[in-house]
């Protein structure tokens, strides 16, 4: 991770913590994609759960203020991408926190789907 | 399941009442779901609803018993991949809770909101999702039928036409020419075409390299365009040829018994030849009235219901999607909004607005993938592109990118169908 990589995550975790809603905590039912924020469902399409695998890295479970970072490194262009660039500039920050959120939930997203 | 679909036929009555959503009839007979088309569009959605919410009785009609996929399939045609790698059961989606009929859906009656299987099957409905994909226009094209297809095959649903296009690329001698045509927007994967000519390049290139291809098209412009150019010179200098609308490419009638291709300035004789004719929504869409004059299905950008006809849904290639390609990817992020929009309706509730991605990848050649995504979200009506986002893979990156794209494209293919079929469904 870069030096400025690393400061946005820091910058990154202490907002999201600061906005985090312990009410929010229980998250949607797993699987469920009724709850998701929008934007969140396309995730899968690239990010498979760990179960199937791939070059691509599961995002079920991870904390939220990591995704957040990524995605604002990836917007900011301070990280390297293929696509991911190109993606995380059609999200705020907003948007993105609220992904984020989903994502790290229990239950992971869509965590519970396909598995070998 | 079918316990149930029997208490709900003799009940003609509540399904009437419950169509109107009157709640307290839905907590006695579970909302029935039906979606037309086990696609990357249909699975998706039938899988979805039945997440968002078990009590929804979701049945999926396909009339086929294996999916065979498109994305990768033009590395099939050019030997570098086996069909197999293709083909995906239902197992997955039926493990999930979805209940499964094998038939195709012929009649849809709105009002009453059933829909009609060819074996005469009436499957009442409270909300319908329609998911057929594309019909090749056999009435488009002069000269090109669904016999003129098995001499220059299309190959545009994946499966023996897949296979015969190789075939016929495997017995073509050295020096041969192999045609193109490519039809006007809107068509199923845009950028398609130029993946296919891009690996046939790569075939001829391997194995018989005094060969020819040339594209003929019914555009101006395409998909990548700048990304295919600059491989296709990199990789195959003068052996692609393509002629753009504008130089005389759009193909008018075609011959099959010479395989010649006629277009507005000349004739192209081939000795092997691609013909993807222009398209439609599948023939269900039409069946049902919710397709408009142009053959594609106009829907409302949040919850893909038809603006046709209320109740009835519609996902994947079949829809006019706004800014949205035609794409597997497409498909599977449609579905699953529009799951989560049916079972929110059906709860009375309003549907939030949504946020879509895309990302498409193409083979230029083994080891060099290029990609285009967008993201989409509703404006006046319409799925438009989020403006700042977005766009082609950079023209100047080095092969470690193009390599790296390779590898998220065979990568992304696994995930999806992994997605979409499960894993039972292998
Ligand atoms: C050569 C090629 C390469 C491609 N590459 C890519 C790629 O790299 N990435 C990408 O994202 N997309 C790609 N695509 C596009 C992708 O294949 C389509 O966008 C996708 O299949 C659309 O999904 P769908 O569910 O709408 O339709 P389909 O996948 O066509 O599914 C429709 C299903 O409905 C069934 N059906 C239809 N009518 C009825 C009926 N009346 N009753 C019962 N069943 C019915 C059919 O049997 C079929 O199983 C490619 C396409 C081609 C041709």
């Amino acid at each position: 991770m870069t030096g400025s990589a690393r400061s946005l995550a820091l910058w990154a975790g202490v907002s999201v913590l600061a906005a985090a809603d312990p009410g929010a905590a229980a998250g949607p039912p797993p699987g469920a994609t009724a709850g998701a924020p929008p934007g969140a469902v396309s995730c899968a399409g690239c990010h498979a759960p760990a179960a199937v695998g791939g070059p691509v890295p599961d995002l079920t479970g991870r904390p939220a203020v990591e995704i957040v970072a990524a995605m604002q490194a990836f917007r900011g262009g301070t990280r390297p991408a293929t696509v991911m660039d190109r993606i995380a500039k059609g999200f705020s920050d907003e948007e993105t926190r609220a992904i984020a959120d989903w994502l790290s939930a229990p239950g992971g997203g869509e965590a519970r789907r396909a598995g070998p | 399941m079918p316990g149930r679909r029997a208490v709900l036929r003799g009940l003609g009555a509540a399904g009437a009442v419950m169509a109107l959503g009157a709640p307290a009839v839905l907590a006695q007979a579970p909302p029935r779901v039906v979606v037309v088309g086990g696609g990357f569009a249909g699975a998706t959605c039938a899988r979805a609803v039945k997440r968002a919410d078990p009590t929804v009785a979701v049945t999926l009609v396909e009339r086929s018993p294996r999916y065979t996929a498109c994305p990768m399939s033009n590395a099939v045609i050019a030997g570098l991949r086996d069909m197999g790698a293709q083909e995906f059961g239902y197992d997955g989606v039926a493990a999930e809770g979805v209940e499964l009929l094998r038939g195709a859906a012929v009649a849809v009656d709105p009002q009453a909101r059933r829909v009609r299987l060819e074996d005469g099957t009436a499957l009442p409905y409270d909300r319908l999702v329609l998911a057929p994909g594309i019909d090749l226009r056999f009435d488009a094209l002069p000269g090109y039928d669904e016999a003129a297809a098995e001499r220059m095959p299309h190959a545009w649903k994946a499966g023996p036409q897949s296979l015969l296009l190789r075939r016929q690329l495997e017995a073509m001698e050295d020096g041969g020419v192999v045609v193109m045509a490519v039809p006007a927007n809107p068509y199923r994967c845009p950028p398609g075409p130029y993946e296919r000519a891009s690996l046939i390049a790569h075939y001829l290139k391997t194995h018989k390299p005094r060969s020819k291809l040339v594209i003929l098209d019914a555009k101006d412009a395409f998909s990548k365009q700048r990304l295919f150019e600059a491989a296709w010179q990199e990789l195959y200098p003068g052996l692609i040829e393509w002629v753009s609308l504008s130089f005389g490419g759009r193909v008018t009638e075609v011959d099959a018994a010479s395989k010649t291709l006629v277009t507005e300035f000349g004739q192209h004789r081939a000795d092997v030849a691609t013909v993807i004719p222009p398209q439609r929504a599948g023939a269900i869409a039409a069946a049902a009235g919710v397709a408009d004059r142009s053959g594609w299905c106009p829907i409302d950008p949040v919850t893909f219901e038809s603006t046709l006809q209320p109740g009835i849904h519609v996902l994947g290639d079949a829809a006019i999607a706004g800014a949205m390609p035609k794409s597997a990817f497409a498909a599977n992020g449609q579905a699953k909004v529009c799951a989560a929009a049916v079972v929110t309706l059906l709860r009375g509730e309003t549907p939030p607005a949504p946020k879509l991605v895309n990302t498409c990848y193409s083979l230029v050649a083994p080891g060099y993938g290029i990609s285009v995504a967008g993201v989409y979200h509703p404006k006046d009506g319409l799925l438009r592109e989020v403006e700042g986002a977005g766009g082609t893979s950079p023209p100047n990156a080095p092969p470690e990118t193009r390599a790296l794209e390779a590898r998220y494209a065979e990568a992304w293919f696994h995930t999806i169908t992994s997605d979409v079929f499960g894993g039972a469904g292998r």
